[in-house]
Formats: structure tokens, sequence, C-alpha cells
């Protein structure tokens, strides 16, 4: 995908920026400097934009559906790029005969979901197509917001913690057992939640000399934890290591990943974070995140590290050290 | 405090003498690469990866018949990763890409359930894997299955691979397969026992991996050979009885071909003439001539192992070699483009390799 990306719409593409980060950057977001468009004589704040498509199958999935996903999903985006959301829009795409009672639901989550960061939804589009030409619904969401420091994926530097807002693997292994009928014979549900009020409060920690404690930050979405950190190693030019002893992981999703031959650490997420912040601010961040409902079970992971620059390790709880490498592809599970 | 994992550490490394001993299931290899075991313990002690995953050692015209049964119009119900691996022209994925119709399932019963959604339609279901999988799959048979269903077997029965095994020098005692012994017991390892090689079944755990290392290297320091039981939870001596009875009253046993290594003596299994009404070489005779005839006339038909150039999982397979002395791991060869079976299957030894503990710097 990411060559396919490279290749197909980056070389393609010839003005690809409007700010700090642009297309080239492959960032959670896109920023406009509007300083730049106006005076361009004093520092302001950024313009933080973001768009996503979000199908899923299916589209209702254990204790949420497509609608709160599609919200949670850019508000995060924006969020983890340290950016207040000030307002979304919704294009969606919809089969001939899909269900309006299931509409209406889709369309409820997603109001709730914004509702609970205080972000509305200012403009849409719907478009309904051919039955044979889609099987199910798709909906786009695009999200601005603005951010007085952007905060980048690439911002890690040595000696920086790590840390993971919450348990991993949670929507993606209740999504597989609930599409493929295995009986795990848990209540694991999704953790898809927009993450902007937890993460607002961290981002004015400020060390002496009133810079941001936090370096980096992303939501390891598809791809996983594993995912994730290797695009942040890569990007900021550092190594990463992880402590497997300190991994919040529940129970039922070690087990169901065991049973399945799935490395938790590549299962998809959609209400976690990964807060890089100076060591010496690190305890102060997680004891405010667990104060947060979504960050109940953050803990402090691992740190980067000078060495193994652009690469992932993890310290496993025999304390070997193993390579955590980038996913390949969809999760295939094993057959015996 | 140390636990009990360290002092099986500290267990194994005080009494280090150089060792080889081998696994023959993909899921041990899974273990021992994620926790990097071979990292922690005394080089004397080498693990060596023998021909444990199934999807490995499915020979390449088991594959290409699959892949001619769906360019004439069936479906193939497939395990997921069954569909990576290169049979002589592609793999299953490769003729999904193509427009045939493949489709991955989970279970045998997915595939039974596709044939009786679709009356229409012909289902053939891939029947792959060692003695794990083949009592669900002759389960299934027995519960009765629609008439458009059929099965394409490739089942490979492990004890008979690991007597051929001892007859190479080059392991002192092997770590027996968890997932098999349940259901075939320990008694089979006798044969092996017998032979002068230390046997211990084992579990899929790290504990349970550090345990069974530790075992047959007690068995080896003194002087013992016998099959020993380190996954108690789930094994015992005579195995899954009802299973072993499904099985052959479903299947029986011939002389099978493994990838990289060959034909071994009654190490596979085929479907019984009660069912040959679902059995694909007997149902599409005609697809499956066919297919055999255009593999003798393909590009590796004068490579015995049926691996491409310069690919040596034929070694690998039989542990006369490691991944990282293959010219082409971690450059041509990588799990985004595999060129040998073993580095297509999370059962695979390259791919475990490659994924747990290459290139990583330490």
């Amino acid at each position: 995908m990411q060559a396919l990306i490279r290749d197909l719409i980056l070389n393609n593409i010839t003005n690809k920026s409007a700010g700090p980060v642009g297309l080239d950057d492959l960032d959670d977001g896109a920023t406009i400097n509007i300083a730049n468009t106006m005076d361009g004589s004093k520092k302001c704040d950024e313009i933080v934009i973001t768009t996503d498509s979000h199908v899923i199958k299916p589209p209702f999935f254990p204790d949420s559906n497509i609608g709160r996903l599609a919200v949670s999903g850019t508000v995060n985006d924006l969020a983890v790029m340290g950016a207040a959301p000030l307002a979304l829009t919704c294009a969606i795409v919809v089969p001939e005969g899909f269900e309006l009672e299931s509409f209406e639901k889709i369309i409820k989550s997603m109001n709730a979901a914004a509702e609970e960061v205080g972000v509305p939804i200012i403009a849409g589009d719907t478009k309904t197509v051919e039955r044979n030409g889609l099987d199910s619904i798709i909906i786009n969401t695009t999200g601005i917001g603005i951010a007085g420091d952007v905060i980048r994926d690439s911002g890690l530097c040595p000696g920086d913690k790590i840390i993971l807002t919450g348990t991993i693997g949670d929507h993606g292994i209740s999504l597989l057992a609930h599409r493929e009928g295995f009986d795990f014979s848990t209540d694991l549900v999704s953790d898809v939640a927009p993450l902007w009020n937890m993460i607002r409060a961290v981002i004015p920690i400020r060390n002496v000399e009133g810079k941001p404690a936090i370096s980096a930050m992303k939501d390891p979405t598809r791809g996983g934890l594993a995912g994730a950190l290797n695009e942040m190693a890569q990007k900021s030019g550092t190594g990463i290591i992880i402590h497997q002893r300190d991994l919040p992981i529940k129970e039922s999703v070690s087990s169901a990943c065991e049973m399945l031959g799935i490395d938790p650490l590549e299962v998809a997420n959609e209400g976690k974070a990964i807060i890089c912040v100076k060591a010496e601010h690190a305890e102060e961040a997680l004891s405010i995140i667990r104060n947060h409902k979504y960050g109940r079970d953050a803990a402090i992971i691992g740190e980067a590290t000078d060495g193994h620059s652009g690469k992932v390790l993890m310290k496993t709880i025999i304390g070997s050290m193993r390579y955590v490498d980038i996913p390949t592809g969809d999760l295939i599970p094993r057959i015996c | 405090m140390e636990n009990i994992e360290q002092k099986l550490i500290s267990r194994i490394n005080e009494h280090a003498a150089p060792i080889r001993i081998m696994h023959v299931c993909g899921t041990h290899e899974r273990t021992i690469s994620k926790y990097a075991i071979r990292d922690i313990i005394s080089k004397d002690v080498q693990l060596l990866s023998g021909p444990g995953c199934p999807v490995c050692v499915t020979p390449a015209e088991d594959i290409d018949f699959a892949i001619s049964l769906a360019k004439s119009g069936k479906v193939i119900a497939s395990f997921g990763d069954m569909m990576r691996v290169p049979g002589t022209r592609g793999s299953l994925f490769d003729a999904r890409s193509d427009g045939y119709d493949i489709r991955m399932v989970y279970s045998i019963d997915d595939a039974v359930k596709i044939a009786k959604d679709n009356p229409t339609l012909d289902i053939v279901f891939f029947g792959i894997g060692f003695e794990t999988t083949a009592p669900a799959n002759a389960a299934a048979l027995l519960r009765e299955v629609p008439e458009n269903f059929s099965m394409l077997t490739s089942h490979k029965l492990m004890p008979p691979a690991m007597e051929i095994l001892t007859e190479d020098t080059i392991v002192d005692g092997f770590l027996a397969p968890g997932h098999v012994s349940t259901i075939i017991g320990t008694y089979p390892y006798n044969s092996v026992s017998e032979r002068g090689f230390p046997i211990v079944v084992t579990g899929f755990e790290v504990l349970d991996v550090l345990l069974g290392i530790a075992m047959v290297q007690n068995q080896i320091e003194s002087g013992r050979s016998c099959v020993e039981n380190a996954y108690s939870r789930c094994v015992n001596v005579e195995g899954n009885l009802k299973a072993q009875e499904m099985m052959y009253l479903v299947f029986k046993k011939i002389d099978s071909k493994w990838r990289g290594i060959g034909m071994i003596e009654k190490s596979g299994l085929a479907l019984k003439k009660e069912f040959e009404q679902f059995d694909a070489v007997n149902v599409y005779a005609d697809i499956y001539e066919k297919a055999q005839h255009e593999k003798k006339v393909s590009d590796i038909d004068n490579n015995q192992n049926e691996m491409w150039e310069g690919c040596i999982c034929a070694e690998i397979l039989t542990a006369r070699a490691q991944p990282a002395q293959c010219p082409l791991f971690g450059k041509r060869c990588s799990p985004k483009n595999p060129v040998g079976p073993c580095m297509v299957s999370l059962e695979g030894t390259c791919y475990n390799w490659y994924k747990y503990t290459h290139n990583k710097g330490i």
C-alpha cells in the first residue's frame, strides 16, 4: 500500500503542501499555516485538516458501528496532531435498499461521538449507488482542527517515554470474533472512541523552558501498535524498545490471539493513542491520562533509543529481545 | 525472585553441552522466535526447525490441481495461509486475482455451508494439515455433505516424517508437537525413542517450550531415550480415541509426498473407497490427469524439491540449513514477496525468523 501511495499518488500530484505538514509527510493530517496567508509576521495557531473514508464489515459490530468509527477516526487523527476539532464534514455512499433503520442508527452514533468532544458536523453529502456496485455503506469524514503546537508522529527523541493509553487489540479481535462467528465466550467489545477530551488534558504539559513535553503522538489503528511504532521510529530516526511485561492487554484478547496465531501487536485499535513524552514528565502525563475514562489502563510501555535507528524491539517476558516487524498485510488466522 | 521461566533458562544454561534439539511444529517455531529463546539460552543448545508447517510441506502438484479446478469453474475453499503458497505456476491468491472463485475459509464447515447455500456451484475444499485438522474434516464427511461438495485431500502424518528425520544423524532429540499429540497420544513416538532419540511432547507457551527443552536435555544428559510428556494438561498416552476412530473411518494411510523431503511411506491420508464420491481426485479425474501432465512439462519439473532457483526451503524444512544461510533471505525473499513456502506461512521457519529476529541489530 505504501508503495502504491508513493508511486501512483504522491508522484502524480504536484502541489502538495499549504503549510508545514503536507501530503508528502504522510502524517495523520496536514496543516495550513494561517500566519503565512495573512501577514506572515508572528507565530500563529495552525489549522489541521484530515480526511478518512471508512468501510467496515460488518457496519454494526460489538457495542458500536461505522458511524461512531467514522467520527472517532477523524477526531483522533486531529487529536494526535495536537489539534482541537473545530468541525467535521461527512460524505456517505450507500447501496440501494440499505435499511433506513440501520442508516438512522449510524447517523445517531455519529452524532453521539461528535457531541462527546463537542465538534459540530457542518456539511455533508449522500449518494446512493446500484445495489450490485456496493455491498455496504461507506462514510467519509473530513475534519478541521486548530493547534497551538502541532504534534507530529516524527518528533520522537532518544530518551522519550512511550505511553499507550489502554489495552491493545480490543477492536480488531472483537470484530474478527463477531464477523467470523468465533465464540471466545467473552464480552469483549470494540474500543472505538473519540479521544480528544483525554488528549487535550496532556497537551498543556510544558518543560521548564516552556516547550511542550509531548514530543510525538499517533493512533495505532490499522497495522496496530507494531505498525504505528515502526512508522514513528522510521520517521523520527530513533529506535524504540517496548517491554512486553508492561503492555496492557486483556486476557481475552491475548488468548484469542494465541489461538488464532495472530500477534496482538498487529491488531487494529480505534480508541487508543501512543503518546510520547519527555521522560521527566512521563509520570505526570500518565496520571492525567489514567484519570480519563478512555485512559484507565494506560501504561508507559517503552522508550525511544539512540541505537537501532528506525527499528522497534521488544524485551520479552523472559528477558530476551525480539524484533517487532512492520505488519505485512491482512491478518490471516493459522489452520492448526 | 526468579520466576519459573528464568529458573528453566538458568537450568538449561548451567547444563549446556553441545546438543541439537529439533521441533516439528510451526507453532513451536513461532514461540521460539517470538520469545527469542535461541538468544537467551546457551548457543550450545541448538534449536532446529523441522517440517512442522503443514502448508510448507504441501506438494506443488496439489496446489496446481486446486488451481486447475478453479480454472475449470469449480469453487475452491481453502485455509488462508495455504492461499499464498506458490505451486508450479503461482498461488491460489494469484489465481483469485485472475478472477477465479477461490474463497478463504476457517474450517471445513464453512466450505460445506458454501456448498449448501449454492447448490448450482461445485465446491472443492482443500483439506490440508497434520493429525490436528484431519479428524474435523473426517467428522464433517461423516455428518453428511451435499452432492456438490468434494475434498482435495493433502493431509500428512507426523510420526513417519520424524522416523525419516532420525535417519539423519544431525538431531539429538525432539520436541514433539502438542496439538498433534492431543489427537494421536504419546505412544506413536515410541518408534522414534526406540531408535535412541529422546522425545518430549511439548505445549506452546514459552514456559512449555522451555520445559520441553530442559526435559530433552535431561534425557540426553542421563543417557536415556524415551517419550516424555511436558503437556499433560492436554495430552495423554492414547490420545483422543474418538477423533482417531473418525479419522480412520474416513481416511486410509498412503505413501505421500512432502515438499522439500520427497515421498515418505505411510505418511499421508487419502479418502477411503466409501467416500470416493467426495474425493476431488476421483470426481474430477480428467482435470487431475491434465494437471499432473502439465506439471511434468513445467519449469521446476527437474527440481525434485519443487523449490525455485536459489531457494533453500528444502534444506530448511529438514534443518540442514538455517534461514540466514539462504542467499535470498531478507533480500529477494521476504514476507511481502515470498519465494519459498517457508516464508509464506505464519508457521514457516523463514517467516518467523524474518518477523522476529531478522536484522534486529542487537
